[in-house]
């Protein structure tokens, strides 16, 4: 017999204390392995308004495309400097901020390797259950293959890959929840 | 290498849509496009394990009633219950977050303008991490009601926050808790949100005479049901 779901309901406007507490947009320390990324971005509402009272976490693998984690049992190395576990609310512009590596590319469906990617969920008032999209990186060799972005329609896949900035090592990645050019959200 | 099944789907009706008619700030929110099928991969069966970095062995992060060296104000209560997967395993070792108003319905935030005092000795914030049974246990105050600006006359019934993670990025949950014989909940959009009326009714606590303490505290039941794994293996 199979028990029922929890339903989910809005994380609403006033988990900052509780959840979001001072170090989790930072996913490293300095013992950490890879390359050094910054990623910034704004969530944008159907008016293309900043959403200022939103909750964004990433989960990704380390340099080498390691979940930290027990089903991963692959034989590559963990790093004690890092978990891959982020957390970031918005500010009033609805900007959000995390310092993290680029992760190692994991294994996908059949012998493929996905390309790197950063897991992300979204919450915010207003939204009722989370949304959830990936962040690619540019210049990806391994995207023209990658399955997750092969299942979207090629005008939207752009949503999903974020761009260089001038300044090195940091990519843009905005989150537009409704309207023109809405990110892809996946369902999981 | 062999990949681990990955886990079940949302069941239909049981979660509320991205856009709901009475809740307004759904209507600029929610995506208008269809969401996107993906098959879960590594990235999805896999997930944060923050019991152990978030919660040092010892700590009283669950109990809410004694902040900054007083006693909170309002009603006792201890909120326990298990957190357990669709096939009724525990999930234990899982970081549970809380937050909630106090008993006069303030948030301690910023944000938060209703006219309503704030309790120096209530912060409203908690953390746990279930044990080996999947059971955790908070001591808090019963949070009052409060205005909000969703329509006229609008009213949150009493309600606490819940976040959870599970085993995976997939079993990742936050909800609301709450309570027997809240006569707004009839009237909330939050709560109605949710399409099955069995699916809303299991977010409502059920009060526990054996969980309450004499001359101490109300003791209220609440378990979480986290997505189980499917049974067929994700690709591989």
């Amino acid at each position: 017999m199979r028990l029922p779901q929890t339903p989910s309901q809005t994380v609403g406007p006033f988990f900052g204390p509780a959840l979001v507490r001072s170090g989790q947009q930072s996913l490293v320390t300095a013992g950490s392995r890879g390359e050094r990324i910054t990623i910034e971005g704004r969530v944008l509402d159907g008016d293309a308004a900043g959403v200022s009272d939103a909750m964004i976490e990433l989960w990704q693998a380390n340099a080498d495309g390691r979940y930290d984690h027990p089903d991963d049992s692959q034989e590559k190395l963990l790093d004690p400097d890092f978990h891959g576990f982020g957390r970031a609310a918005t500010d009033e512009r609805g900007c959000f901020r995390f310092y993290s590596i680029k992760p190692g590319a994991v294994p996908g469906p059949g012998i493929i390797l996905q390309a790197p990617h950063i897991s992300v969920s979204i919450f915010a008032r207003g939204l009722l259950k989370r949304l959830v999209t990936r962040i690619y990186f540019p210049d990806e060799p391994l995207n023209a293959t990658d399955a997750v972005l092969n299942a979207v329609a090629p005008d939207r896949r752009s949503t999903l890959i974020a761009r260089n900035a001038e300044r090195q090592g940091v990519l843009l990645f905005d989150i537009v929840l409704q309207g023109e050019h809405e990110t892809v959200f996946f369902d999981v | 290498m062999k990949i681990p099944a990955g886990y079940r789907r949302e069941t239909p009706g049981a979660h509320p849509p991205y856009d709901h008619p009475s809740y307004t700030s759904t209507h600029k929110r929610a995506p208008r496009h269809a969401l996107v099928r993906l098959e879960h991969t590594l990235s999805e069966i896999t997930g944060p394990r923050l019991a152990g970095e978030t919660l040092a062995p010892g700590s009283n992060e669950n109990d809410l009633t004694h902040f900054d060296d007083g006693e909170a104000l309002g009603e006792r209560i201890i909120v326990t219950g298990r957190v357990l997967d669709e096939d009724g395993r525990a999930i234990p070792h899982t970081l549970i977050e809380i937050w909630q108003a106090n008993a006069a319905g303030r948030y301690a935030h910023v944000e938060d303008q209703h006219q309503a005092p704030l309790d120096p000795h209530f912060a409203g914030i908690g953390r746990a991490i279930t044990d080996d049974r999947g059971a955790y246990r908070f001591v808090t105050v019963k949070p009052g009601a409060y205005p909000w600006r969703n329509h006229h006359n609008a009213w949150r019934p009493n309600h606490i926050h819940f976040s959870l993670f599970g085993p995976s990025f997939a079993t990742r949950l936050i909800t609301q808790m709450y309570f027997p014989g809240d006569p707004l909940l009839t009237l909330d959009p939050i709560f109605n949100s949710i399409p099955d009326r069995s699916a809303r009714a299991r977010l409502i606590a059920t009060f526990d005479i054996e969980v309450t303490i004499p001359e101490y505290a109300l003791g209220y039941r609440f378990d979480f049901v986290l997505r189980g794994r499917d049974a067929t293996p994700a690709l591989s």
